[in-house]
């Protein structure tokens, strides 16, 4: 019943190949093989959003995965999006007003709210509100986040670059 | 004492919004009051931030506990030898052999008259009193495994009685440990002169029964900690997430028998801790012991299932008030019959009684008033350990205060702001001595009031609320003042004989690039601890904030402290931190007085660089200072020696607290239909002294609101008859999301303390103070076109429907 | 938490799926979107010998039109459906639902045939299916069987799947021009499981409805179709009147049970409320 399969997942631009147990979630993988610890876990049941990745382009619960199912598709994560720029609106809006604290929340945070800044072009602050609400925060009580996410949306409408 | 040379304090900027200067502003005159956004939080953003479970070391072994399966049996049987034979399992142990190597404690401290609490282990020896409470350890080359060995531990069990209900625990229907004659851990009895008395002869006497359901800290990363044994030199260092290293340094120390100075624990980042994670947990304690007995460094992690189970509840209280007053609406005094469940044990080393004495010590808290009594029971049962979780005891007192005022309003037709008036102590009344005992400094609670009304637009909100009652939309106001215990001296702990600091040190040191390096012995857990002591360095020393390199939570490098708790850090670190800066500056102008040869009483500190004091030129960088000092004394006057390095600490003394106030609003709205509330809007007007960042300020506020909220509306551990948790997971215990709660505008009106040169008072735990008080109250104000009232928390459908009668 | 281990596979073919399912009867569970099953791995409440991987097959994820009929495959994603154009234009109660289930990373992942298999009463999809009269298809290695949703949610977390069955799409009647449809779920938080929640359906000509059906989840095992509220409304326009008489028969056809938090006469008394704000939804 141990037995092993050899994935090849790009992460974060680059092809890795890995022998996987195939009870291994890809948040697990990320950090225990590739030492991405960037990606988090806060309940490993799909409920806080912690472990929010994208997986082919779209925000996933990196602990709802297994790590086998990631094979032949490409996972990005918060130092892969951080590197390449991608985040840095956010990242620059979230560290202005304080939308962090402890920081657990934040790379999933960051991910999710990139989603939602790039498929939600007009999101009103309560829509804002809605999309995030897969996402647990314990500290801020969410008000920075969604001040944040709305400057980044608003600034992306007036067209300036960001 | 109060000198404030090069020192300006400008007036704390309250708002919300984004602060105005970049993060790179070089100020002449000083950061305090500047919202500079924390430097600390960058890494944070890019998932570069290095938390406990992140750390790997060389042969790291992993720990998973066997746990017991009911709340209350004897151990009749334990077998770990199947288990201990699994694929990467290393070892298992029973309590027994843990026992061999760790100390059992007892959670009571001397000035809790009259607590008592039975030893506890490491993991159970013969008795589980909890459902989850450990009673053997797995120890494996990878968790998974560890959980896959458990499957083959042979356990059988011999239920003994359970006491969940705390009626019945006060009853002593069955007694948890026969050894102590009875369920009851701490209980307390006061009252002032006359009380009797003046309650006979009063016009108008209220009385109501408030509720409040078990809840608990949630933090996201789950209780972590890595031990390293290193038998070659009988050391440990702990890389733990907790808020007090110290406190843990000592306790590792003495129940695992390795001298002080050779433990060294390391606060790493820390994902949320809310007072959780300042507490001493059984596992915790096991696996330091078990990298003693194995030599080799072990790793827990509380999941999420596990942390439901064993971090420490909370607020478990049903609270009897009466209020007294005159038909003007003059209160006479207070009547508290608090009973409060806990859990088998009282929790190490700061007991479970102190929730209870915070809600005795603080009822009444905002009101002038002579006439108080208290009864307090604080009983054992077989639900989980419960301790101090943010604003401690605070959320109660606030709660049933607030509430019976709000009652004793409405009965007499007074508008609930106008009778706060009328009651709330006046501004120019301090010093102030409390019935329970407890002093005030001095208080703002008019002012904050005046300014809450003002920006919540009261009257407004008022007519708005009458227009739309017509319309059959149901809207309430709610408001809540209160008072909060911050900065503690050792009045709190250290009077009780528990080894936990009340004072804070911090190192200060130049270094030989004109950097400066600071060491303070209180924690970061996201607060932005780290940004406020960059910011009252660099004021303090001269320098620009971007020169600054802050290190805490580290027992092998910081001086001595108590850490985080209580809302301690800003106004005790930072002055300790204050302290020293100033005394380095003034060590830096000694030196460059004797290099530029002039009176040093002519030169300053700022922008980095030594300067004339009349005319800002710059005579000496801080780095040739430095160069100089560490690589050039020669050059220096044959008795001078440079320290550039400095350290002061400080403890508050003369008030055993250091209180602050505030008041905060909650607008809702009542679907009258489904028992659904929705939250509009809340405001809170928080008096905290001086303020060093008012964004982190305001958030830690918001942070704390929403936390508050979540125990008035959504969050309850719920057990069964049998002690068994209901609802330990996140689909099933419910946390707010951002969904759920509303915008938070928060404004300030600052006294400083005269306690210390900072003049900060303490706010991490205000917001959870407040919120739960203000938010029943706008619900029962919702209630009023009904004539019905709600009091047990949390304020769930299911209860608003039975209180409208519609079920 | 930890999953047990387990096998995995990952077949290319509907055949290779089935003759794996056949193989391994029930020490095999299928992974579609996982957000369920993976949830309930790594907390060991289930303990399979293999995983079979369905996300390899061809073609079940499809939105198309097909005659009278919209046709959704099995791992056609949440969020695909809620996006959808056809979706939106002929089953419009879908794209109501669609928002309510959990949250948009999990509506990325998750499939309309796992949540139907999945049978959880607080789900959606299934009392959606049970209201628009849903034919859930179902392949073996027998061939294909057609079952109706109303016999396909059979109790707790169980369907009329038999063992060696896998749901590979649903045939949804297409939505005519006098149809209106609501769907409304009370949550204490967005993205909650249902409290209690309802598909309402029905044509609506000259002011009166017809052809209601009224399908609540979250008060019992399965979907629960409120036959005698669905009675009272029959051809009428949606006065107070006939809310009322709707609401009052409700407690013929709700026997909601208790939950964590809501006693059986809160679920009831939300039930009538839902039932008075979905008719008046439909009447709009």
């Amino acid at each position: 019943m141990d037995e092993f399969f050899d994935a090849t997942i790009t992460v974060n631009g680059k092809p890795v190949t890995r022998r996987v147990q195939p009870r291994q979630h890809l948040i697990d993988f990320l950090r225990e093989e590739l030492g991405l610890t960037g990606s988090h876990y806060g309940c490993e049941h799909g409920a806080c959003g912690a472990c929010t990745v994208r997986v082919d382009g779209e925000i996933r619960r990196g602990c709802l995965m297994l790590a086998v199912q990631a094979h032949g598709r490409s996972v990005d994560t918060v130092e892969g999006l951080t590197d390449s720029g991608e985040l840095g609106a956010l990242q620059q809006a979230f560290h202005e007003r304080n939308a962090l604290q402890c920081g657990f929340c934040t790379p999933g945070m960051l991910l999710a709210a990139q989603e939602l800044v790039a498929t939600c072009p007009d999101a009103t602050r309560a829509e804002i509100r809605e999309f995030m609400s897969g996402n647990l925060c314990r500290c801020t009580g969410y008000q920075a986040i969604v001040d944040a996410i709305e400057e980044v949306i608003a600034t992306r409408r007036k067209g300036a670059p960001r | 004492m109060n000198d404030r040379t090069g020192l300006e304090l400008l007036a704390p900027a309250p708002r919300a919004e984004k602060p105005d200067q970049p993060a790179q502003t070089q100020l002449l005159t000083g950061y305090i009051g500047q919202s500079v956004p924390r430097a600390g939080a960058r890494r944070l953003l890019q998932g570069r931030g290095s938390y406990t479970d992140d750390l790997k070391l060389p042969r790291l072994a992993h720990v998973v506990f066997f746990r017991s399966p009911y709340a209350h049996a004897r151990i009749r049987k334990l077998d770990l030898t199947k288990a201990a034979r699994q694929p990467g399992v290393l070892a298992a142990f029973d309590g027994r052999a843990i026992a061999e190597y760790c100390t059992p404690w007892v959670g009571v401290l001397a000035h809790l008259k009259g607590i008592k609490s039975p030893p506890q282990h490491a993991v159970a020896i013969e008795r589980a009193c909890w459902q989850g409470e450990a009673v053997a350890a797995i120890v494996a080359e990878s968790r998974a495994q560890g959980e896959d060995a458990l499957a083959h531990v042979e356990a059988e069990w011999q239920e003994l009685p359970v006491v969940t209900d705390m009626e019945d625990a006060l009853a002593n229907r069955s007694v948890i440990h026969p050894e102590l004659g009875d369920n009851i851990c701490f209980k307390r009895d006061f009252v002032t002169e006359g009380f009797e008395d003046a309650f006979a002869r009063a016009d108008v006497v209220l009385e109501e029964t408030y509720g409040f359901g078990r809840h608990t800290g949630v933090t996201l990363e789950g209780r972590a900690i890595v031990a390293d044994y290193n038998a070659g030199e009988h050391s440990l260092t702990v890389y733990q997430a907790t808020q007090a290293p110290h406190m843990m340094q000592d306790i590792f120390s003495r129940h695992l028998d390795i001298p002080e100075a050779n433990v060294r624990v390391i606060c790493k980042d820390v994902g949320g801790s809310f007072g959780i994670k300042v507490h001493v947990y059984p596992d915790e304690m096991a696996t330091a012991a078990i990298s003693v007995m194995l030599r080799r460094p072990v790793k827990f992690v509380a999941d999420r299932l596990e942390s439901f189970l064993t971090d420490i509840h909370a607020r478990e209280h049903k609270a009897k008030v009466r209020l007294a007053c005159t038909k003007d609406g003059k209160i006479i005094g207070f009547d508290l019959d608090d009973l409060t469940s806990i859990g088998p044990y009282s929790v190490y080393p700061r007991t479970s009684g102190i929730e209870g004495n915070q809600v005795v010590n603080l009822t009444g808290g905002p009101y002038a008033h002579k006439n108080y009594r208290a009864k307090l029971n604080v009983v054992f049962t077989n639900k989980n350990l419960t301790c101090q979780y943010r604003a401690v005891g605070h959320p109660i007192a606030v709660a049933l205060t607030e509430g019976i005022v709000d009652l004793a309003a409405h009965k007499l037709g007074i508008d609930p702001a106008e009778f706060r008036r009328r009651n709330l102590i006046p501004d120019d009344a301090y010093p102030y001595t409390f019935p329970s005992g407890l002093k005030f400094e001095q208080l703002s609670h008019h002012r904050c009031l005046d300014k809450l009304l003002e920006l919540m637009d009261y009257e407004g909100l008022r007519a708005e609320q009458k227009r739309l009652r017509e319309n059959k939309v149901y809207r309430g106001i709610g408001l809540a003042a209160m008072i909060e215990v911050t900065n503690p001296s050792p009045a709190f702990y250290g009077v009780g004989g528990a080894r936990i600091s009340a004072q804070d040190g911090a190192t200060v040191r130049l270094e030989p690039t004109g950097m400066v390096t600071c060491l303070v012995s209180v924690t970061e857990q996201g607060q932005g601890t780290e940004a406020i002591f960059q910011q009252i360095c660099a004021t303090a020393v001269g320098v620009s904030i971007d020169k600054v390199r802050v290190i805490t939570g580290d027992t092998g490098t910081t001086p001595y402290g108590g850490g985080t708790w209580a809302s301690r850090g800003a106004g005790i670190g930072g002055e300790a931190l204050l302290q020293a800066g100033k005394a380095l500056r003034a060590n830096i102008l000694e030196l460059a007085a004797a290099v530029l040869n002039v009176d040093k009483n002519a030169l300053d500190v700022s922008a980095d660089a030594v300067r004339d004091k009349a005319t800002g030129e710059a005579k000496l960088p801080l780095a040739e200072v430095g160069r100089i000092g560490y690589f050039r004394p020669d050059t220096l006057p044959l008795k001078f020696q440079a320290e550039l390095t400095v350290t002061r600490h400080y403890t508050p003394r003369e008030y055993g607290f250091t209180f602050t106030n505030g008041i905060q609003a909650s607008y809702v709205e009542l679907d009258a239909d489904t028992g659904f509330v929705k939250l509009l809007k809340h405001w809170c007007v928080e008096d905290c002294g001086t303020v060093i960042n008012p964004m982190l300020v305001d958030e830690q506020i918001r942070g704390g609101i929403v936390q508050g909220i979540g125990g008035a509306m959504l969050e309850e551990c719920l057990y069964s008859d049998e002690g068994q948790l209901l609802n330990g997971s996140l689909a099933d215990y419910l946390v707010p999301m951002s969904g759920d709660t509303p915008d938070i505008v928060v404004a300030h009106v600052s006294t400083p303390t005269r306690q210390s040169e900072l003049g900060a008072k303490g706010v991490g735990e205000a917001g959870t103070a407040g919120a739960p008080g203000a938010v029943m109250n706008a619900i029962n104000d919702a209630l009023v076109p009904f004539g019905k009232r709600v009091s047990v928390q949390p304020f769930t459908p299911e209860r608003i429907l039975k209180a409208l009668g519609k079920i | 938490m930890k999953a047990p281990a387990f096998a995995y596979a990952k077949p290319r073919t509907l055949g290779e799926a089935l003759a794996l399912l056949g193989r391994h009867g029930e020490g095999a569970r299928l992974l579609a979107g996982g957000q369920s099953l993976i949830a309930s791995l790594n907390m060991r409440l289930a303990t399979p010998a293999i995983l079979i991987d369905l996300n390899a097959l061809p073609g079940l994820d499809g939105i198309e039109v097909r005659g009278k009929h919209l046709v959704i495959g099995a791992l056609a994603r949440h969020r695909a459906i809620e996006r959808s154009e056809l979706v939106a234009r002929h089953a419009p109660l879908l794209a109501q639902a669609a928002p309510h289930i959990a949250h948009v990373a999990i509506r990325n992942a998750g499939t309309f045939g796992g949540s139907l298999a999945m049978a959880d009463p607080a789900a959606e999809w299934p009392a959606c299916c049970v209201a628009l009269e849903a034919t859930i298809v179902a392949a073996s290695a027998k061939g294909e069987r057609r079952i109706a949703a109303a016999q396909f949610f059979k109790s707790l977390y169980t369907t009329a799947l038999a063992p060696g069955e896998i749901l590979t799409a649903v045939e949804v009647p297409i939505a005519g021009k006098d149809s209106r449809s609501a769907f409304l779920e009370l949550v204490r938080r967005h993205g909650d499981y249902a409290i209690v929640g309802i598909a309402a359906l029905a044509q609506r000509s000259r002011d009166a409805l017809s052809q209601v059906r009224l399908v609540y989840l979250g008060v019992g095992d399965a979907p629960v179709p409120a036959r005698s509220a669905m009675a009272a409304l029959e051809g009428q326009r949606a006065t107070p009147e006939a809310i009322a008489a709707a609401q009052a028969a409700l407690e013929q056809d709700l026997a909601p049970p208790a939950d964590l938090y809501h006693s059986a006469a809160a679920k009831l008394h939300l039930a009538r409320v839902l039932l008075g704000r979905a008719v008046a939804a439909l009447a709009d």
